[in-house]
């Protein structure tokens, strides 16, 4: 016991708690402290504000038209279509409904001209806008702009309110080759801006997650956005050389990225 | 009544949630739910029973089922409608020994049609008076106690990281479940290095608990035939032989797993050696529901487990989403189901207390339905370090929010491991967590040698 002197609550998190030294070692929330059984009050605010932030990214609005825009003055042409799915309280309760197109949208797409394409490259909302309003054209526009030349490519199309397979019927009507999809991931305690990024060879109907190669935590302090569109053209050539995507496609990715790893020289 | 009318009646009966909305088979009113719901009080037990769900000649959980059921001990029910049986199982005449005679009586699909027309109170009344008890080195849902699991994850498996997270959680009082470790690569030599981890910190610490690696069951088969330190094993389980397929599993793999788990005979005080977890959805999402209503699929899941004698089961009741939980009040009533089912079935359920982020859920949900689960008297929790599951990207309870519900309720941990904690200097002699100024953490980490290795 401390003896007479009433405590004080401590001045900051964890300070000179006995697992601090450890903390190096993990990210998890240990050495927290406590006050009876209680979070000490600015570890229970900093939680609250983790969390704040992820609702809030949930339910963030999705820019479609700031993004049509920065990519058009970019020099990419883009085409806004919309899911089944037709308010975010609806989008979360039916998944389904996010992996269908609108029947608007659907001939919207069909009646886009130019096509067969090689490639078609998704914006979309999925469970944070907060991520593809950030840096969703920056990756678009950086992959784009690394694909080999001669490459037919369709218009970026901008979905709303959409799951991850929503690329198959997208890449279905645009007669696209590959899809790739880059979507706001569900956001965690420590970030709420990551982007995912999923590749589908052929896409359409039939296709499950086992098709798809996934890359995911692209962020600002994950893998950074201006490099990922790199490494994702990398990837979606590959996908087209070997005429397959999923797990094959994720074991010779694999391999290169372990050769990549040995080699002291990284890019960017 | 036949099979296809029995699963609407338990659907329309069935108390809100989005994944019965999903699956089309949710009452199209709130009348319409209210009038299913007096039909299904009508409906006799025995009836029930003779309405097989899922065809027995396609399905090995429904040709269990029907194995389970003890005709002798059905018989003081026989007659009973399901509002009789609610009433009955509220009375005083029902006690925990009337209870728990009628455990191969019941069959999951009477306990969730019994469900459907409790209150959240009756499901924790009735609930409170059927302790299930079980054993390895701790004692596990005895009255009066809450053992609390650490789930120390990292997402590399990092070892220095594990063990500060374990460290942590026992400093709280936590670890009388199992210190079990969601890996993040489910291989042997992934399982291997875990095992070994917290077998060292065990044996150092001279602690009573019980680890488990939560890989598939194949990985653990392999891992002990290789003679890694495996107490518990865990596997996924639901509640057909399609939605268990999806899992990788069957009935046979899993009696492979026990005997191989038993005959290493690690356990001090008892043999309980399967650890299982579930949860409303997961059967729905593998597509492998016949059109049965989410949470009697999820009661149908307990008749596998209570086949192996498990230590520990629990629901993971809000992880996997709001297309099935949408809210707090769903992820509060499917927890409380869920709890209620495996106990009258007499599975020793625990719950993990869990939301993700986009489920309409924060803390305050969980504080409540923790808070009442601790009054139906759930065997155990999870203990996340500060409720924030850094591998899986979910929010579970926390080493604190135990301290917290022990404290409100008068609730002690396993009593093997209450006499470790008191000896350790982290609780006082009353079995309650010592102040944190007398750190009995550091003792622990001394102890444990972690902070000499990770200079």
């Amino acid at each position: 016991m401390t003896g007479d002197t009433p405590k004080t609550p401590a001045p900051s998190v964890g300070a000179d708690h006995p697992l601090e030294r450890l903390r190096q070692f993990t990210e998890a929330r240990i050495g927290l402290g406590r006050h009876g059984a209680g979070l000490p009050t600015a570890a229970h605010l900093d939680f609250a504000e983790a969390h704040a932030k992820a609702r809030d990214a949930v339910h963030s609005e999705f820019q479609a038209g700031a993004l049509a825009k920065t990519l058009e003055e970019a020099g990419f042409d883009t085409v806004a279509i919309e899911s089944q799915a037709s308010d975010r309280a609806t989008y979360l309760r039916r998944p389904d409904l996010g992996r269908r197109l609108s029947e608007g949208s659907r001939q919207k797409l069909e009646a886009t001209s130019g096509g067969p394409f090689d490639l078609v490259v998704v914006l979309a909302d999925g469970l944070s806008a907060t991520a593809v309003n950030a840096h969703g054209a920056a990756v678009a526009t950086g992959l784009l702009a690394a694909l080999p030349e001669g490459w037919t490519v369709a218009p970026v199309v901008i979905a709303s309110g959409a799951r991850v397979a929503l690329s198959d019927p997208i890449g279905e009507a645009l007669d696209a080759k590959i899809a790739l999809i880059l979507i706001g991931e569900r956001p965690g305690l420590s970030a709420a801006n990551s982007l995912g990024a999923y590749l589908t060879f052929r896409p359409g109907p039939g296709r499950s997650d086992a098709d798809r190669n996934c890359v995911s935590n692209i962020r600002p302090g994950g893998l950074r956005p201006e490099i990922a569109g790199e490494k994702l053209a990398g990837l979606i050539v590959r996908a087209a050389e070997l005429g397959l995507s999923g797990t094959r496609l994720k074991d010779d990715a694999d391999d290169r990225i372990a050769a990549d790893a040995a080699s002291p020289q990284l890019p960017g | 009544m036949g099979p296809e009318q029995l699963k609407t009646l338990l659907a329309e009966a069935s108390p809100a949630r989005s994944g019965d909305f999903l699956a089309g088979v949710a009452a199209e009113s709130q009348e319409a739910r209210v009038r299913a719901q007096r039909r299904l009080a009508e409906t006799g037990l025995a009836e029930i029973l003779q309405t097989p769900l899922i065809d027995p000649e396609t399905d090995e959980v429904q040709r269990l089922i029907l194995d389970q059921h003890d005709e002798a001990a059905f018989r003081p029910i026989a007659g009973l409608s399901v509002g009789d049986f609610r009433d009955f199982l509220l009375s005083d005449e029902a006690s925990p020994e009337a209870i728990s005679a009628l455990k191969w009586a019941l069959t999951p699909e009477m306990v969730a049609a019994v469900s459907k027309i409790c209150r959240n109170q009756d499901l924790i009344a009735i609930a409170r008076k059927r302790p299930v008890v079980t054993k390895f080195r701790t004692t596990v849902g005895l009255p009066g106690r809450l053992a609390v699991r650490i789930q120390p994850n990292h997402p590399t498996d990092d070892a220095k990281g594990v063990a500060a997270s374990i460290l942590d959680g026992l400093a709280f009082g936590c670890g009388d479940a199992v210190i079990g470790i969601n890996p993040a690569t489910d291989s042997p030599s992934a399982m291997r290095r875990l095992l070994d981890l917290i077998e060292e910190l065990r044996l150092r610490l001279d602690c009573p608990v019980q680890s488990c690696v939560l890989a598939h069951v194949t990985t653990a088969i392999d891992c002990m035939s290789r003679g890694a330190p495996v107490d518990l094993v865990f596997q996924s389980i639901a509640g057909s032989e399609k939605a268990n397929a999806s899992f990788g599993i069957s009935l046979s793999m899993l009696k492979e797993a026990q005997d191989a788990a038993k005959s290493l005979k690690r356990g001090t005080i008892g043999e309980d050696v399967m650890y299982f977890e579930t949860g409303q959805g997961a059967a729905l999402s593998a597509d492998a529901h016949f059109g049965i209503d989410q949470q009697t699929m999820e009661a149908r899941a307990y008749a596998v487990a209570r086949a192996f004698d498990p230590l520990l089961v629990n629901t993971v009741v809000g992880f996997i989403g709001p297309e099935y939980l949408y809210d707090g009040k769903e992820i509060t009533r499917a927890g409380l189901e869920d709890h209620f089912c495996g106990k009258l079935l007499g599975v020793p359920m625990g719950v993990d207390v869990c939301y993700t982020n986009h489920a309409e859920a924060d803390q305050d949900d969980m504080d409540n339905l923790l808070t009442l689960l601790a009054v139906a008297g759930v065997n155990f929790v999870m203990g996340v370090p500060g409720s924030d599951d850094v591998m899986l990207n979910y929010q579970s309870t926390s080493y604190h929010d135990a301290a917290y519900v022990r404290r409100a309720l008068d609730l002690k941990p396993a009593p093997e491991f209450e006499a470790w904690l008191r000896e350790a200097g982290v609780f006082d002699d009353a079995g309650f967590l010592l102040p944190e100024s007398d750190r009995g953490d550091a003792g622990l980490i001394a102890r444990s040698k972690l902070l000499e290795s990770a200079q």
